[in-house]
């Protein structure tokens, strides 16, 4: 399955683009997708944290994922 | 009540605290977070706050709402975002509560502004004269 996932912050800038299409094995998770992306963008390791977001929630480290989900990488939030 | 707004236009203040007012309050408490012209000590030139909107307003909601849950006094809530370019003293957020008593008005803002600094998709990054920083990204 295709899913397409966006970036935010230095998360964007680490990867160069905002939204990035990766090809998964169905059933997929949460961690497996983090550690699909760190493999490609080693950089990411050096992140204080890294979550993904599934349909505006934070997604636990076995949420599978959906082609029809919004997901989104969410590196360390730093509002207010 | 509850409105939540993310906005790229300067807040207006004085019309967040009015949001805020009823007649059953005895308290509105606010927090206004500005920007301030250091960081560690670094002169900031100007920052950029970029948001993931549709979760950075769904997530806003829900603190709101675990606020008014643990306080259920709590008579109304607003906060407001901003996102974009800010400069020094602009002001980034608002957090206003309004309470029959002032005990809980202060509790639940600091709830409110403290959760959201945690968990709402928001990211800041930081401009000195000869560089930048995401903000929090690295350890």
């Amino acid at each position: 399955m295709n899913l397409k996932i966006a970036l935010f912050g230095i998360a964007r800038e680490i990867v160069g683009q905002s939204v990035l299409e990766v090809s998964a094995p169905e059933g997929q998770s949460a961690q497996g997708l983090l550690h699909d992306l760190h493999a490609r963008y080693p950089a990411l390791a050096g992140l204080s944290s890294l979550a993904v977001a599934v349909n505006n929630e934070y997604a636990a480290a076995d949420t599978l994922l959906q082609e029809r989900d919004e997901i989104a990488l969410i590196p360390p939030v730093s509002g207010g | 009540m509850i409105h939540i707004d993310l906005t790229d236009q300067p807040i207006d203040v004085p019309a967040a605290l009015r949001s805020v007012e009823a007649d059953g309050a005895g308290a509105i408490n606010t927090f206004i977070g500005t920007v301030r012209n250091k960081s560690t000590g670094r002169p900031v030139v100007r920052l950029e706050y970029e948001a993931y909107d549709s979760m950075a307003l769904h997530q806003l909601r829900k603190v709101a709402e675990q606020a008014a849950e643990q306080w259920p006094m709590v008579e109304n809530i607003t906060v407001i975002h901003r996102k974009g370019t800010l400069h020094i003293g602009d002001v980034a957020v608002v957090v206003a509560v309004s309470t029959p008593h002032r005990a809980e008005s202060f509790v639940a803002c600091q709830y409110i502004i403290d959760t959201l600094k945690q968990v709402v998709t928001i990211w800041k990054k930081e401009f000195y004269e000869d560089g930048d920083v995401w903000v929090a990204a690295h350890p």
